[in-house]
């Protein structure tokens, strides 16, 4: 039997300031593989991330999470379950403790340190982080924190806005075998926001092409070599030349 | 003093307006329009509020209040329009600042219950509990603005919108009310606050005007921080929806 997708679209739309940001995505999420998202800047890639996370909802149309609709979701439980790690990797002002922790502050409950210990190992970061202060972490370091925080919450699902955009080539693939290591470890299903066409191709099982709003092509990630759309075929080309 | 001691006191007047005039500044319209209209409107005040104390009607008094509370909303409403029901938002706080303090006033009967005394200083909570929301209002708007990521990380993570907008809200309550704490550190030291001169002017002795200067303070200090308290819990949830989305528009938009 066909596993359940982990989400599913149902002609969604949104509009923000008479903006049509989002055009009838018909779509599907495969529970527990990488999906990536590629496409222009533009495209509404991270608008549907928003819409997943449950930050916004859309003007018309269903999203399923794991087979039952968005609405039926408490905003928390949804949030705990489908978790978020943004390119610019927001941070509270003060140590790493404070930072990974917050999902059980938030909660008010504490982290042990232990499990602290184990997440930032994680990540490929040690126990001695802890009482550093965020503002004295490099750009790969801060991403890497972002990712153990949204760990902490077991979510299913994992959102990643481009968060390997602006990393030197050691932290970026640092962070590529983290990802794919939570992926078959936690089983988690993750769905990577990605311009670089190399990276979909190598770490996503599934991709989703988006352009304009719309989810123009989906499918395994190979179709980034076959693509059927001459929109998708320029994209590719204009961005590997 | 009379209408001729006043008419001579217009020399204060005529010395900017030539000043103006000589120096070409350009200040000499709006100096006599603000001198004209100080006119009418104190003297209209000084009317009505004679009137109303020879009076001693309850609803004289109602109404005077009635018209500054719905003044100070006018005035305040507008820094607030990113907030839903920010009228009557302002309006409950305004009322509730008025019944708290002249209850206590009139209830432990530090003051008593006449017009002469219930209307000055319900002019001086409600004018004051209007400044602090304005400051309130103006900064919790540019601490939403200046710290939008936090809120949505804390949000993205599962928090409530208040622990989204907390830091915020803080911010503003303690950012709103630190002018009022610290201009009462130095009062007296720099300049004698205005209630006080103008008792003493009158006549008053200066033990008394500085005990009913101590008390006005008093009350504003109370008025300030519950001003900025309550607007603030107020307001805050009209930021979000049900679905526990940060429903503000940002100014750049």
């Amino acid at each position: 039997m066909e596993k359940q997708p982990a989400i599913f679209f149902s002609n969604v739309n949104y509009k923000r300031n008479d903006l049509h940001i989002l055009k009838n995505i018909n779509g599907e999420i495969p529970s527990g593989k990488i999906t990536t998202l590629v496409g222009p800047s533009g495209a509404g890639k991270t608008t549907l991330f928003k819409l997943m996370n449950g930050l916004i909802s859309p003007i018309s149309g269903d999203i399923y999470v794991d087979g039952k609709h968005i609405n039926d979701y408490q905003p928390v439980q949804l949030r705990h379950n489908i978790a978020l790690a943004l390119q610019q990797a927001t941070m509270i002002n003060g140590t790493v403790e404070m930072n990974i922790a917050l999902p059980m502050v938030l909660q008010n409950k504490s982290l042990p340190k232990e499990k602290a210990e184990h997440l930032l190992e994680l990540v490929g970061l040690d126990g001695s982080y802890l009482s550093r202060q965020v503002k004295d972490l490099s750009g790969g370091q801060r991403q890497k924190l972002s990712i153990a925080r949204t760990l902490v919450n077991k979510p299913k699902t994992l959102l990643l806005d481009e968060i390997t955009s602006s990393l030197d080539r050691v932290s970026k693939r640092d962070i590529e075998n983290l990802i794919q290591k939570i992926n078959k470890e936690l089983y988690t299903t993750i769905v990577w926001i990605t311009h670089n066409l190399d990276q979909a191709r190598t770490i996503g099982d599934y991709t989703w092409v988006m352009m304009n709003g719309e989810l123009v092509e989906q499918g395994d990630s190979t179709l980034l070599d076959h693509p059927k759309s001459e929109l998708v075929k320029q994209f590719i080309r204009g961005d590997e030349s | 003093m009379n209408y001729i001691t006043l008419s001579i006191a217009l020399i204060f007047v005529l010395v900017p307006i030539t000043l103006s005039k000589s120096l070409k500044l350009g200040l000499e319209k709006d100096t006599f329009i603000a001198t004209i209209r100080s006119i009418i409107q104190l003297l209209a005040v000084g009317y009505i509020l004679h009137f109303v104390f020879s009076t001693e009607n309850f609803l004289y008094i109602f109404l005077m209040i009635t018209l500054m509370i719905a003044a100070a909303t006018q005035n305040a409403r507008k820094k607030g329009a990113f907030i839903k029901g920010i009228t009557w938002k302002l309006v409950a706080t305004f009322v509730f600042v008025e019944i708290l303090t002249q209850s206590i006033l009139i209830g432990l009967n530090i003051t008593p219950a006449t017009a002469q005394y219930v209307i000055p200083l319900s002019g001086m909570v409600i004018g004051n509990s209007m400044v602090l929301s304005i400051l309130f209002l103006n900064r919790f708007t540019a601490e939403i603005e200046a710290h939008q990521e936090e809120s949505e990380l804390i949000l993205s993570l599962g928090g409530t919108p208040k622990q989204a907008i907390h830091r915020q809200l803080i911010q503003s309550i303690k950012a709103s009310t630190i002018p009022t704490i610290e201009s009462q550190k130095t009062i007296g030291l720099v300049q004698l606050p205005g209630m006080m001169s103008g008792q003493i002017i009158a006549g008053a002795d200066p033990i008394q005007a500085v005990l009913f200067q101590l008390l006005v303070l008093f009350l504003l200090l109370t008025t300030a921080v519950i001003t900025s308290v309550m607007l603030g819990f107020l307001s805050y949830p009209a930021l979000f929806n049900e679905r526990m989305q940060f429903i503000y528009r940002f100014q750049n938009e």
